[in-house]
């Protein structure tokens, strides 16, 4: 076999977005995973630990070891890595508000044994701007964020020179709805806001400040559409490269590469069929490791049954298996770059180019990213891109198999299995980690806590960088609520705009015409009954920041004549009981993506009978197994709506008989 | 059906006063309710909460200003400061919805930028859509905040001040506060307009900005103390940082003082019987048309009557519902003359 001489790329790194229940949990699963053959670690903490609780934290009610492996003290950290050389290991962390605190926790462990933080390699996302966007865990205003990501760069270029501090995120941009322009554009307009924040520190040289620019890398997303896809990568790499040389003066072309890491669209997954989505998930792989020059330095991959649920060993083990049959048994590492020179793929980069210069000059016009954010007018046009993209999956004019067409199929085997094909995360991970939390507190000494958070204040307050006070604070004990809170009492709390006050588009786009002037007209005719307009409450519980559901329902039920009362993410159950009381809603609507959907929707339907309000109906969104769906709806839930029901009016026209039928009126069935 | 669900407004009223949160909202939805035995169960309840008190108790503060000039977030730092003085207060917040050909709905996200997120008894938020009516905020305003008025000490209706808005609000509060835009080309429209005779207070929010928003105080400064309004109140401008909390008490002590002031003058009493009146007029206006207000000889006539009368207006207005009704009734009466007519 020629191949066999043939001089071959290394390959990517490899890694599984992984962790779930408990340390310990999640430390057999690494491994494990290591033994197959991954060669990276990317860690999934729970969304008390993104967003600065405590697991006995009210707020972190139902949702400890949810999505992720909770971390609340430097303990649950050596657990985690336990027999796990942290010298040796490339680690990926998905955590941005709290990315100081958790690479503290890492470099107080990797002291503690005895490990030089100089040795440390991996990534922190550490991209705070893109959760005001998409996907929710900010914590601070954006002025204190912006200043913990340049601490976190400005420390590890001198104490963790082959850390990467901070992953910008266009990845979950295209998860909110952007299109490849907006993902270059608004992915680069972030990159330059966080180096200039650096350079404006004046923590660093001028003449050593390339490194800081080679340290920045970036995460991104890879739909479907490969080619478009693959030159949106090419785009990438030559704008960055332009933009480092322009802006930052660096003169190393090496020091200008594009470095990114991938993970391959998860909106895009279907629940009907899922197994298609291993074709989809392959064929998204192609657009990021197809062209040399613009190649992934790190895959993951999702599992086939992400749109079902939480994947189980096997499904990951397969995801894996995808990336090692492209490396090692295909070909394409053998090649340089096997589209330059290409005419199209040139043509179609520079198209991409200009509309991303055109989108970066009207957001440096309103005074860059931040300023774009805090006036909601990038958020807009996340929300518009996104409405977009549903109006043609219901017109069918965007084909998804198994969705919107060919929707016939035989029973999959692969969902038979008693657990439904999904993996369900242990029911006592909350108690457990809540117990080892309090037996934690009580043996570690409080004066060396107690001085640890006051120096930290300290730090918050004077504007010293932030990690050296948290590196002591991880080491004496302190837990990742102490931390938050700490930071809290200093930066106060943020809210971004939600982005739903989009103008409606008058023009025939409202999905298929008719079907919105009749659903029109059964909302209005539905509220002269009732008495007053139909009024809707779309509520978000706990912590989950994954708010595209909840405001597409929002703006379609706008548009189609609701009164839409929508308070954004992080509410408890009581906050969107009383909310639901004060505002005198006709129905509740809760949308929620993280897997706590039993105990969160139970605990707000208890706060509403508390009311005298079980009388209101209440729908519930969101990835919830069938199994789940059918207790919620024995718990008295009217409706429950997953991925598979794409399709905005229908949801609509039901939403508006589950109303009428609370009501004691008859309902009026599917749309024509 | 529906109507069966419909609460007693006398026992309702009882449950109001005591400041009960779930009667509140009921009596809100029975206010927003335009089913004929909700109306009728409306005017019961307002009557049921009337009275001298109604007239001289609390204060209705109306807060207005152009999208973008941080209303909410001001209205949330106020909030904060009446509350730590322990004074309860409610909230009508209005916004915009669209247009009844675009299906009328309303996106009301008004709410989570005026709570913070602690749990909190001595607050209630009630959102509402204007319905496209004129003058921007909708008739049912008006009713609901005299309900919240029999139970919260301070009661807050936030409007967006696009123009005609704020005549409306005026109609409404017993101190009218402009939210001014920094550096915007909507105050200078604002002085030019004519409306600035409207406000009480002035406020120019975000002073972290400096400069832009002191030249826009000052502006505002120059234009704002007129004598055509009430000769003895200064109309205040302030400097205000919501996001920063700077200005805020001093603001509130201004609410407090143009309160005083009208209680002295003596004021507040016909200031609210001259707003009651004209809503009164508006309601029976939405409900029976022109047409149905002359039946009971015109608007002149219905001002007069509820004049006479400044404590029991509800009781008066629910008369004059009853009379038009029976009109309407007796006109609809088929007759051999209106038969043969046909």
């Amino acid at each position: 076999m020629d191949s066999v001489q043939t001089k071959r790329d290394r390959p990517w790194l490899m890694r599984t977005y992984s962790g779930h229940s408990s340390a310990r949990a999640s430390n057999a699963l690494y491994r494990t995973n290591l033994a197959k053959g991954q060669t990276g670690l990317s860690v999934a903490f729970d969304l008390p630990t993104q967003t600065g609780y405590d697991a006995d934290s009210p707020l972190a009610r139902g949702e400890v070891g949810k999505v992720g492996v909770p971390i609340s003290h430097i303990e649950d950290m050596d657990q985690l890595f336990d027999q796990i050389p942290l010298d040796q290991m490339n680690t990926a962390m998905t955590i941005n508000a709290t990315a100081p605190w958790l690479l503290s926790l890492y470099i107080g462990l990797a002291q503690r044994r005895g490990i030089d933080p100089k040795k440390l390699s991996g990534t922190t996302q550490n991209d705070i701007i893109k959760e005001y966007l998409s996907r929710g865990t900010y914590i601070y205003p954006p002025g204190p964020s912006m200043r913990l990501i340049a601490d976190t760069i400005n420390y590890t270029v001198k104490h963790v020179p082959k850390w990467n501090p901070t992953n910008i995120c266009s990845y979950h941009l295209q998860e909110a709805g952007a299109t490849p322009v907006q993902e270059l554009a608004y992915a680069l307009c972030t990159a330059t806001a966080v180096l200039d924040r650096v350079q404006a520190s004046g923590e660093i040289r001028p003449e050593e400040f390339s490194q800081v620019v080679e340290r920045i890398s970036f995460f991104v997303n890879a739909g479907i559409r490969f080619v478009e896809e693959c030159c949106k990568l090419r785009a990438f790499g030559e704008m960055w490269d332009e933009l480092t040389l322009t802006r930052y003066k660096v003169a190393d072309p090496k020091l200008r590469r594009f470095r990114y890491g991938v993970q391959v669209n998860s909106l895009g997954l279907t629940e009907p069929q899922p197994e298609n989505n291993v074709q989809r998930i392959v064929l998204e792989m192609l657009a990021v490791a197809l062209s040399k020059g613009a190649r992934a330095r790190a895959i993951q991959l999702p599992a086939w049954n992400e749109a079902m649920g939480l994947p189980r060993p096997w499904d990951q083990q397969w995801a894996l298996r995808m990336q090692q049959v492209l490396a090692f048994e295909t070909d394409l590492l053998e090649y340089e770059d096997i589209l330059d020179g290409s005419p199209v793929i040139a043509a179609k980069v520079r198209q991409l180019v200009e509309g991303a210069r055109r989108e970066i000059e009207n957001v440096e016009a309103q005074g860059g990213i931040i300023a774009a954010i805090e006036s909601g007018y990038v958020k807009r046009e996340l929300v518009a891109s996104h409405m977009q993209r549903l109006r043609a999956i219901e017109s069918g004019e965007l084909k998804i198999i198994g969705v919107n067409c060919f929707q016939e199929t035989a029973e999959s085997p692969l969902t038979l299995g008693s657990d439904g094909g999904i993996m369900k995360t242990d029911p006592a991970a909350e108690r457990e980690q809540i117990e080892r939390l309090q037996a934690h507190r009580k043996k570690r000494s409080e004066a060396d806590v107690q001085a640890a958070l006051q120096g930290l204040s300290d730090a918050a307050r004077s504007g010293d960088n932030i990690m050296p006070s948290s590196i002591r604070c991880a080491l004496a004990g302190v837990s990742t609520g102490e931390w938050g809170d700490s930071l809290r009492a200093v930066f106060g709390e943020f809210r971004p705009p939600t982005g739903i006050d989009i103008a409606i588009d008058s023009r025939a786009v409202l999905g298929k015409k008719d079907q919105v002037t009749d659903l029109r007209a059964r909302v209005a005719s539905t509220g002269a009954a009732l008495g007053r307009p139909l009024k809707l409450l779309v509520g978000k519980p706990g912590l989950d920041g994954h708010s595209n559901g909840a405001e597409q329902i929002a703006v379609k039920a706008r548009d189609v004549g609701f009164e839409v009362v929508y308070d954004g993410i992080r509410l408890t159950p009581q906050q969107i009981a009383q909310a639901a009381e004060e505002e005198g809603v006709h129905m509740v609507g809760l949308s929620i993506l993280s897997g706590s959907h039993m105990e969160l929707v139970e605990s707000v339907l208890q706060e509403l009978r508390s009311r005298d309000l079980a009388s209101v109906p209440v729908i519930a969104g969101g990835i919830i197994p069938q199994e789940d769906a059918t207790k919620l709806a024995a718990l008295g839930v009217s409706a429950v709506y997953t991925p598979k029901d794409f399709n905005l009016n229908t949801i609509m026209a039901d939403m508006v008989d589950v109303i009428r039928h609370a009501n004691g009126l008859e309902r009026l069935g599917q749309l024509p | 059906m529906a109507q069966a669900n419909l609460p007693e407004p006398e026992q309702l009223a009882l449950r109001i006063l005591r400041g009960e949160r779930a009667a509140v909202a009921g009596g809100l939805n029975l206010l927003d309710n335009k089913l004929p035995e909700a109306r009728n169960r409306s005017a019961r309840l307002l009557a049921a909460l009337s009275g001298e008190r109604a007239l001289n108790d609390g204060h209705l503060v109306g807060v207005t200003g152009p999208p973008g000039a941080g209303k909410s977030s001001l209205v949330s730092a106020m909030i904060r400061e009446w509350r730590l003085a322990g004074r309860t207060v409610g909230v009508l917040a209005v916004d915009p919805s669209s247009r009844p050909e675009l299906g009328g709905g309303a996106l009301l996200g008004d709410r989570i930028r005026i709570k913070n997120s602690s749990h909190d008894d001595g607050l209630f938020i009630r959102s509402l859509a204007n319905r496209n009516q004129l003058g921007g905020v909708a008739t049912e305003v008006w009713p609901m905040s005299w309900l919240m008025l029999a139970c919260f000490d301070i009661v807050v209706i936030e409007t967006v001040g696009v123009g005609q808005t704020e005549i409306d609000i005026a109609e409404i509060g017993d101190t009218v506060c402009y939210v001014a835009q920094p550096a915007s080309g909507d105050t200078i429209q604002y002085l030019k307009s004519g409306i600035i005779e409207i406000p009480d207070i002035f406020v120019v929010n975000k002073s972290d900005i400096g400069a832009a928003a002191r030249k826009t105080a000052s502006e505002l400064g120059r234009s704002a103390p007129r004598p055509d309004r009430r000769d003895d109140w200064d109309y205040p401008v302030c400097l205000v940082s919501a996001t920063m909390n700077t200005g805020i008490r001093q603001l509130n002590e201004h609410f407090d003082r143009h309160r005083k002031y009208l209680v002295g003058a003596d004021l507040l009493g016909t200031l609210r019987a001259r707003h009651q009146s004209g809503w009164v007029v508006r309601l029976l206006k939405e409900e029976f048309g022109t047409f149905g207000l002359e039946l009971i000889g015109g608007c002149a006539a219905v001002g007069e009557r509820l004049g006479e009368n400044q404590h029991r207006q509800f009781e008066e207005y629910e008369r004059m519902r009853k009379h038009i009704l029976s009109r309407f009734m007796s006109a609809s009466q088929p007759s051999s003359l209106t038969k043969g007519a046909s």
